[in-house]
């Protein structure tokens, strides 16, 4: 409990951590996440649904052994919910508690009823309770389902790590939290808050990376059956579907056929399973057409090419 | 050389390589980039954090400090792969920073500035197809249309202050439909519906406690964004200028303005709609977009926006105003498929058709028909003189007239 992992020292050891916690990633988000380890700055995440972005913070917080505070993001979020609520029934009882004792001094009373015992904390004052070497991993997540409003309020927290609350005073986080903002981009984050941030544009993988990914999260899958699917995933992503399918699509559909207990792609299979990977109808059709035949015949002949 | 235990800067040549970082940052900046002194020193302090290992390493390094947009990745990878080649190289780029740099190399700064550009607004496609320079000839190419590609550019006339005045005016009168959502925020209110807890205690604690009187709130109402997409081809080349300072007005005056030209190619100029002057607004949409008054390809740019932007502007139940005169000549298909699509991502779909000039209009173009039976509403602007016209166009009022199905009808 009391022993501290340490923040990894080198990019080397970056890259083990996640590697150890079975996340599968390039130099460059290794280099990143250090960067922001060492700097303490927020790491801000872009990219396509689906490609592993909220899993860094979480491979991270058990990595590392702390706690993930998780603050998903959406339309209205207020403080309320966001930061912190008082304790209203509790705060009613005090005051007639209050009446009947006979108290009447008043900031006494103001004293007690706003006071730490009735403050309801909510993710972002929790982020900020972290104990010197044990910090928890703060995840921002989807950040732009939130408006604008909301991302000017994170700006003081990122910066300078603390909030206020009128009626308790400043609250500042003893040692400052690991923060991982992830965005889908349905809307551009304003470059104030970005400027805060070590910004990475995560990808989808090349084709190695994504067959690794498939080896460590889907154990039983076929080692042919695998390189199919990952073949036939970068295939898709190739096509000007409307939504490309994400790693975790991929796993999604490898473990489908795990289940199934297949060995191969066959054209049945693959039409059966679609929807593990799909979710678009117009992309779906597409692929259930000639074009889906032609593409697996192309996999296959590829992969029987390199072999 | 790169596994060994990582050089500090500070036993590397002595502060050159501080120097060469602020160079670096100076030459993105120069590329376009957003860069602030702050972004420098966090760069010079990532460094000294991660020390100077392999290349790829120190290109990563840099990489999660200046960059902070996905766009920005190219320009930084050309940089990078220019400024860190060689010393010399590093020499060159300090001379070319010097306030006497020689003739030659002035030219060279010009030329990186150019193809920065160029690539920014040619992404994906191929590089800089020079511009066509065509006589100005007057043709009234209304009620006409062509599918062929012509790059032009165009001059608009500046706007006038009288005319500036009359525009804001007519815009801040305007009064969309279904304009107004509720939002998950609250602020204080004095009918009483929702009891404001908070509200509640503060107010009882100025009296000690004694005198818990109810306080209240109601949710916040916000306009949703806004999507423009207008058609600038050769048929709508009369009302063109008169959309772009619509488009400039209602983005100043409105949060969430999101603004889209489209002729043969799809163009967002939703930044340079933001500049605060309308001429030079206009002055740079002008610079962005290159194929005015050329012909048109409704479903084509329609599929560009649905596949690039519809994710990532429409969101937050955005209405969607379409500017055109459904004048489609080819792939009918492609174009119901797709307004289908743009229909149904966003929360209402306004086709304004300046084009309909009588009452007795029906829909017999071929892909006016395709379009009216994906649109919420229809508006159509008999002759837009000025703003005024166009926004009595687009208000509340007469709301039943809009409804598309009234066109459907009957033919």
């Amino acid at each position: 409990m009391s022993i501290q992992i340490p923040v990894p020292a080198t990019i080397d050891a970056t890259l083990e951590m996640l590697t150890s916690e079975n996340y599968v990633a390039g130099r460059a988000l290794a280099t990143v996440l250090f960067l922001s380890l060492r700097m303490q700055r927020p790491l801000f995440l872009e990219g396509e649904a689906g490609v592993g972005k909220t899993e860094i913070a979480k491979v991270l917080a058990k990595a590392l052994d702390r706690p993930l505070i998780r603050l998903q993001c959406y339309e209205g979020l207020d403080v309320a919910s966001a930061v912190y609520e008082w304790n209203y029934p509790a705060q009613m009882l005090e005051i007639r508690l209050a009446e009947a004792t006979g108290e009447d001094d008043k900031s006494a009373i103001e004293r007690s009823i706003f006071s730490e015992k009735h403050l309801i904390r909510r993710p972002v004052l929790q982020a900020l309770g972290g104990v010197a070497g044990r910090a928890p991993v703060f995840l921002i997540d989807e950040l732009d389902r939130t408006d604008e409003a909301f991302e000017a309020f994170l700006l003081e927290i990122l910066s300078d790590y603390q909030v206020t609350i009128p009626e308790l005073g400043t609250i500042k986080a003893e040692e400052p939290p690991i923060v991982i903002i992830t965005s889908n981009r349905t809307r551009e984050i304003h470059d104030a808050l970005k400027r805060r941030c070590l910004y990475h544009w995560v990808d989808y993988p090349s084709a190695d990376v994504e067959l690794e990914i498939v080896r460590r999260k889907v154990p039983g899958c076929h080692a042919e059956l695998s390189r199919q699917v990952v073949t036939y995933v970068q295939h898709l992503r190739q096509m000007d579907l409307f939504k490309s399918p994400g790693v975790a699509e991929t796993i999604d559909w490898a473990t489908a056929l795990t289940e199934l207990d297949r060995l191969a792609l066959d054209p049945e299979t693959v039409s059966d399973t679609i929807g593990t990977l799909l979710k678009y109808q117009d992309d779906i059709a597409r692929i259930e057409g000639s074009a889906g035949r032609e593409l697996l015949a192309e996999v296959k002949a590829e992969l029987a090419a390199s072999v | 050389m790169a596994e060994a235990v990582p050089a500090k800067i500070s036993d590397h040549d002595d502060g050159r390589m501080v120097d060469n970082i602020v160079y670096f940052a100076r030459v993105l900046r120069k590329s376009g980039m957003k860069l602030g002194p702050a972004a420098v020193r966090d760069a010079v302090e990532a460094v000294q954090v991660a020390g100077i290992g392999s290349r790829e390493e120190f290109y990563w390094v840099l990489h999660s400090v200046f960059v902070k947009r996905r766009e920005d990745h190219q320009v930084f990878d050309q940089a990078f792969k220019l400024f860190w080649r060689s010393r010399d190289l590093v020499e060159k780029m300090i001379a070319m920073f010097s306030p006497v740099a020689i003739e030659t190399e002035r030219k060279e700064k010009l030329k990186a500035g150019e193809t920065r550009v160029s690539q920014a607004l040619f992404e994906g496609h191929e590089k800089s197809r020079p511009p066509e320079e065509k006589p100005i000839i007057d043709i009234d190419a209304r009620e006409t249309s062509s599918g062929n590609e012509v790059l032009r550019q165009q001059d608009f006339a500046q706007m006038t202050a009288l005319e500036l005045a009359q525009a804001k005016r007519a815009i801040t009168e305007l009064t969309l439909p279904f304009d107004l959502v509720e939002t998950r925020r609250y602020k204080p209110s004095s009918t009483p519906r929702r009891i404001d807890p908070r509200a509640t205690m503060r107010a009882a604690m100025r009296t000690g406690g004694d005198l818990i009187l109810p306080r209240f709130r109601k949710r916040r109402k916000v306009h949703p964004p806004l999507v423009i997409i207008a058609d600038i081809s050769g048929s709508m080349s009369q009302y063109t200028r008169i959309f772009l300072h619509f488009m400039h007005v209602i983005s100043e005056q409105r949060r969430g303005v999101h603004t889209f030209l489209f002729g043969t190619r799809l163009t967002n100029v939703s930044r340079q709609m933001r500049g605060k002057d309308p001429d030079e607004a206009v002055d740079q949409c002008v610079g962005a977009v290159r194929d005015w008054s050329g012909g048109t390809r409704i479903g084509e740019a329609l599929r560009l926006f649905n596949r690039k932007w519809s994710r990532r502007v429409l969101g937050q139940g955005a209405i969607v105003i379409l500017i055109t005169d459904g004048l489609e000549r080819d792939s009918f298909e492609e174009l119901e498929t797709e307004i289908d699509r743009l229909h149904r991502s966003c929360r209402r779909l306004i086709w304004l058709n300046p084009l309909l000039r009588f009452d007795g209009f029906e829909a017999r173009a071929r892909g006016v028909r395709t379009m009216l039976g994906h649109v919420d509403e229809l508006r159509a602007v008999h002759n837009i003189a000025a703003m005024a016209d166009l926004v009595a166009g687009l208000g509340t009022k007469d709301a039943a007239a809009a409804d598309p199905r009234r066109y459907l009808q009957g033919s």
